[in-house]
Parts: structure tokens; sequence; C-alpha cells
């Protein structure tokens, strides 16, 4: 049962479009592909320039528990939530960081793209990190097709901006397409660790 | 969440992969709605889509609009704002009437107003807004004014703490306001029944002309999650029954073999008086003992006959269950997994889960007290329901999982528990 969940967390500072993010992931696993999806959020009175933290749990049953038990991944926008959220992670989760702000990973299973580096110099909008992330999670997260999270995207954008981010979209997948995850550890636990546990 | 908890829930979590093994495979019940579909269902009516992504509040507005409700009153606040925020977006479309009022003692009053001028009414609040709002909410009760109520419930009491989902506002529902009073007090889990027991709700109060009372949590409340709406046409909606004799033949307050009058709209007519004192079956005050006795009997037999269709329970894996959690709200989908993870254990336990709170389901709770051995009753507060099933119980070891600190009672916490 536990290989039923699939589930996401998203962090980043206030502003970078974390819980959009989130919503987004969870329509493109809900509504555009079959799954059942719960999307929560921190909710407080932090505003832009807070911790932020999304999640998502995707699963093909019924979801009971709707925040996330064990991780499979980890979206890390900058340093100040990686260090606060990197908790409750399977062994085979996968950490992926914008390497913009984030510059010490406690994993080397750990996969770096400079996302909002890409959204400043390609597009000249920070803005489009996200979904420049969104884009490498389409390779990345196997519970969410890549043509179901792009309609996700197009269809919450604002039209004049849908140019814009299918190319941002674009992006992030053509950069996340050049890593090789095999070459990663297996596991986030080293594997002397591993051994002894 | 915090690392603390975290780490908590870790050391009570079963290794993954174990392939289900001795998890029964019951289906879950109440949970027709969330049918996922790949294409959109589009009502053929209108151009809102049907299956959508929504947080518990959204859904509430969807169900509240699908039962008929066209106007509201309230005063935003954390967590319930979402209700607000989007009736007034919406309502205006249906030709409702959105009113934001200056507090939540005018929301309650305007709310009142509305439904004898013959429009289902709602307001949403929190726990703050909910204890202004008592005093009115008593003059409903005494007038039979139905009404839906929402409370989303966060860390208490006064301002407490607004981000933070509890269940500390249990009792207060029920006694919150003075006398003895006849109430209906809902309480949802899911997005799917934040739309479903909203629509339960208006037709409860139609009904019964009573204030329903629903209770939500912050997890419940901002949780996202895919629903598909059902069309207008397959969901029941009950209105209040109008008088048909000639307004001079009209009591607005006489027995009948239900318990409850018809409604008359003001403005129809029959002209006929509302108060918060004691009445006759006219309307008009009274001291007479008979009179007295029987409005106020009336008033409470109208809710008592209703029991079989009020007292709503859903039962997960209880049918050879030893060890159960009774549980209501957010917390109820923690008890579910916990359940699950004792099953996998080889644990025979199962779930009640309380939608009614009050009238309390005493006799789907006897039951459950009867047959296990022992019973669990986690919720985010010091022990309000825990009280209720104690009440009932005669012979079962009734166990309580209490948290007061904000934090969503986790499946490991409840598991803990019925490990033990």
């Amino acid at each position: 049962m536990e290989e039923e969940r699939y589930e996401i967390r998203l962090g980043g500072s206030g502003g970078q479009g974390i819980i959009l993010a989130a919503v987004i992931l969870a329509e493109a696993a809900g509504l555009h592909g079959d799954n059942h999806v719960c999307q929560t959020q921190s909710y407080g009175p932090e505003a832009r320039g807070g911790k932020s933290k999304a999640e998502v749990v995707i699963s093909s049953r019924e979801i009971d528990y709707p925040k996330v038990i064990r991780m499979d991944l980890f979206l890390a926008m900058n340093q100040a939530s990686l260090d606060a959220y990197f908790y409750d992670f399977k062994p085979n989760g996968l950490l992926v960081v914008d390497a913009t702000f984030v510059k010490q990973t406690p994993t080397s299973r750990a996969i770096a793209i400079p996302f909002t580096r890409i959204a400043r110099e390609q597009f000249e909008q920070e803005m489009v990190a996200n979904v420049v992330a969104l884009g490498a999670l389409a390779h990345l997260c196997p519970r969410v097709e890549e043509a179901h999270l792009l309609e996700a995207v197009l269809a919450r954008v604002p039209p004049h901006t849908q140019t814009l981010n299918r190319e941002a979209f674009a992006a992030g997948l053509a950069a996340a397409q050049k890593i090789k995850l095999e070459n990663l550890p297996r596991s986030i636990v080293p594997d002397q660790e591993e051994q002894e546990i | 969440m915090s690392d603390k908890k975290a780490s908590r829930e870790n050391d009570n979590q079963p290794q993954s992969g174990v392939n289900g093994v001795g998890a029964p495979q019951v289906a879950a019940s109440g949970t027709a709605m969330r049918v996922p579909a790949r294409e959109p269902a589009r009502s053929s009516q209108n151009a809102v889509p049907r299956r959508r992504l929504l947080q518990g509040n959204e859904a509430m507005v969807e169900g509240a609009l699908a039962a008929g409700c066209r106007f509201f009153a309230g005063y935003p606040i954390t967590p319930a704002s979402e209700i607000s925020e989007l009736m007034s977006v919406r309502l205006p479309r249906e030709n409702g009437t959105f009113i934001q009022m200056e507090d939540e003692i005018a929301s309650m009053g305007a709310v009142i107003g509305a439904s004898l001028a013959g429009v289902k009414s709602l307001t949403a609040t929190s726990g703050p807004g909910f204890s202004l709002m008592q005093e009115n909410l008593g003059f409903a009760c005494m007038a039979e004014v139905p009404c839906v109520v929402v409370n989303v419930m966060r860390g208490g009491p006064s301002t407490g703490m607004p981000t933070s989902p509890a269940q500390g506002d249990v009792m207060q529902a029920r006694w919150g306001t003075h006398g003895d009073h006849p109430i209906i007090v809902l309480s949802v889990a899911t997005v799917a029944e934040c739309f479903e027991i909203t629509v339960t709700a208006f037709n409860f109060a139609e009904k019964y002309r009573v204030p329903v009372i629903l209770l939500s949590d912050e997890v419940v409340a901002h949780t996202r999650e895919n629903i598909v709406l059902p069309e207008s046409a397959q969901l029941e909606v009950v209105d209040r029954i109008r008088p048909s004799v000639p307004p001079q033949w009209y009591k607005p307050y006489a027995d009948n073999s239900r318990g409850v009058p018809p409604m008359a709209t003001m403005g129809d007519g029959y002209r006929h008086h509302v108060t918060g004192l004691v009445h006759d079956q006219s309307g008009y005050p009274t001291e007479r003992s008979d009179e007295v006795k029987t409005q106020l009997k009336r008033q409470m037999r109208k809710i008592s006959s209703g029991f079989g269709e009020i007292q709503l329970t859903r039962s997960f894996m209880l049918e050879d269950a030893q060890v159960a959690v009774i549980a209501y709200g957010a917390v109820a989908r923690s008890a579910k997994r916990a359940v699950r993870m004792a099953r996998r254990q080889g644990i025979k336990a199962g779930l009640l889960q309380l939608v009614t709170l009050f009238p309390f389901p005493r006799k789907a709770v006897d039951q459950v007290l009867r047959q296990c051995k022992a019973v669990i009753v986690p919720e985010m507060n010091f022990g309000q329901i825990s009280r209720e099933v104690k009440r009932v119980n005669r012979t079962c070891r009734v166990f309580t999982v209490n948290r007061i600190d904000g934090q969503l009672i986790t499946p490991a916490e409840i598991f803990q528990e019925i490990s033990n």
C-alpha cells in the first residue's frame, strides 16, 4: 500500500510560486491525469520572503492522510527551505534543488538545476522560475505525465503569458533531460550506513 | 509539521514494501463522488467544469449553491475566509445576495432575517466569530429558522491560534447558546464531504426548521482534492414546506405529526409573529404551563423523531473489528490510515467516522462499544467527543489521543494507541 502513494514536497521562499506550483502539479495529476490527489500547504502569517512549503500526495487509490508521510520527491527552491523541510525522506527519494540559491545539499542523491538563473537569463523574468522547475519535474517525477503537466501550467497562467510559460517549461525539461539519473547514488542513505541498517 | 513530530512519525512507521499483506480490501463508504475520469466532465446547463481541484472551503460554497443557498452574510475570519471570498463572487451571478456585515452578531441576524424572508441562508466563521453568533443562534433555534452556520475550527480559546487546526468547538456547537435547545451538528473530513455534507446540512435545516452547525477544521478547509461535482439533477435537495391553508387560518407554530410546522415566507400575506420568547402556536409570547410544555417538547421531538436519518456515521473495516477508532473531521483521515496500518500488522481494527456529532449517534457508537474490546477516540482537543463516548459506554475500555498544539494527529500516533 505504501507504494500507492507518491509524495512530493515543494519548499522555497514566499513569492517564488511554491504553492501555485503545487496546485499545478495536483491539477496535472488529478484533473488531466487519472489519479487521486491531495494538496496541502504551510498556512501561517508568513508573507513574501518567509519560508513556504507545499505538499502533493498522488495515489491511484483514495487518499486517507492528506499530508506527506515519507517523501518521494523534494523540490527545494532555496537553502532555508531545504534545511527546514529535509525530513521524512524515502531512501530512494529524489532531491531536486534550485542551484541558483542552494549551495549545500544534505545528500548526494540530489539534482541541482539553476531554475532561477535560467528564468533570469533566458526569459528575463525570475517569476517563471517555478514553471522552469515544473518542466524539470515533468521529466523527474514518474507519476505526472509531461503532457498533463504542460496542460495544467497553460490552464493556470494568464493567456498573454502562454508562450513565455511554454518556453520556460521546455527549458526546465531540457535541463533535466541532460542529467543522467543512473549516475546518482541509489539511496539518500550512504551505502556504508545502509549496510548498518 | 514540526521536525519533532516528523521523527516521531518515522519511529512508528512500518517499513514500506510489504505489499499490503493482511490488509483486507474493504471499500470505503461514502466516496462515491471521487471517481476519477479522464475527461473533465462538464455540466450541460452551464460551463462550470464538474471535475475540479478544490479546497474544502471552496467545495462548501459549491455545496451550498447546489443546495439552493442564495444568501450569505458574514465577517471574514481565518481559516474560513475563502468561503466569504468565493460567495462574494458566486452569489451575485446566481441572483443571490452577499453581504459583508460589521461583525458576526449582525451576520447571524442577517442570516435569520433572510431565511424568514424565504431564502436559504449561510454564514461561515471560526471560533471567535462563532462565540459572537451564539445569542442569535439561540433565537434561530427558538423561532425555528432554518440556516446553516459553518465553523472552520482553529486553535482556541479566544483568538487562540488563527492558522492552526483544532476541534475545540464541538461542545460549543452543541451547547454554545443558552437553554435546552434543538440543534444539529455535522462534521466533514474530506473535500468531497465538504460538498456533500453541506447539501445535507441545508436539507436538514429546511426539513426540521433548525439551525445546522457544520464543523470543519483548518486541515479540511485548506486541503485541495480532486472531486467530481454531481449534476444538480442527481442531488436530493429539500425545501421547507410552506403553508397550504388560507393566511387567516395559518398557525406558524402548530403541531403536526412530524412536529415541524409549515413555514410561511415573510411578505407572502401570512402575517405572523416571530419571537425569542416562548410562544404559543400562533407565535405570541406565553407563560402558560401547558403551552410552554407543548412548544418546547415539540421542538425536541422534531429532532428525536428524525434520529434515524440525522445520525450519520461511516464505517470502515468494522465488520470483524476488535479495536475501533471513533473519529471525526481531519482526524478521521489519520485514523483511517492507522486502521490500515494495524490491519497490515494483523490487528483487527476498524473506524467509525462520526459525520453527525449531535444529536450524538448513540446507536452506532453503542454497537461498536459492545463489539470491541477497546475503543480509541483521537481528537484535536482535550477530549470532548470522548466524553460523549464514555457516557454511552458500559463495558468497553475507552482510550483517548489528544493534541492541542495546532498539529493534526498523525496516523502513527493513533496506530501506536491501537497496538497498545
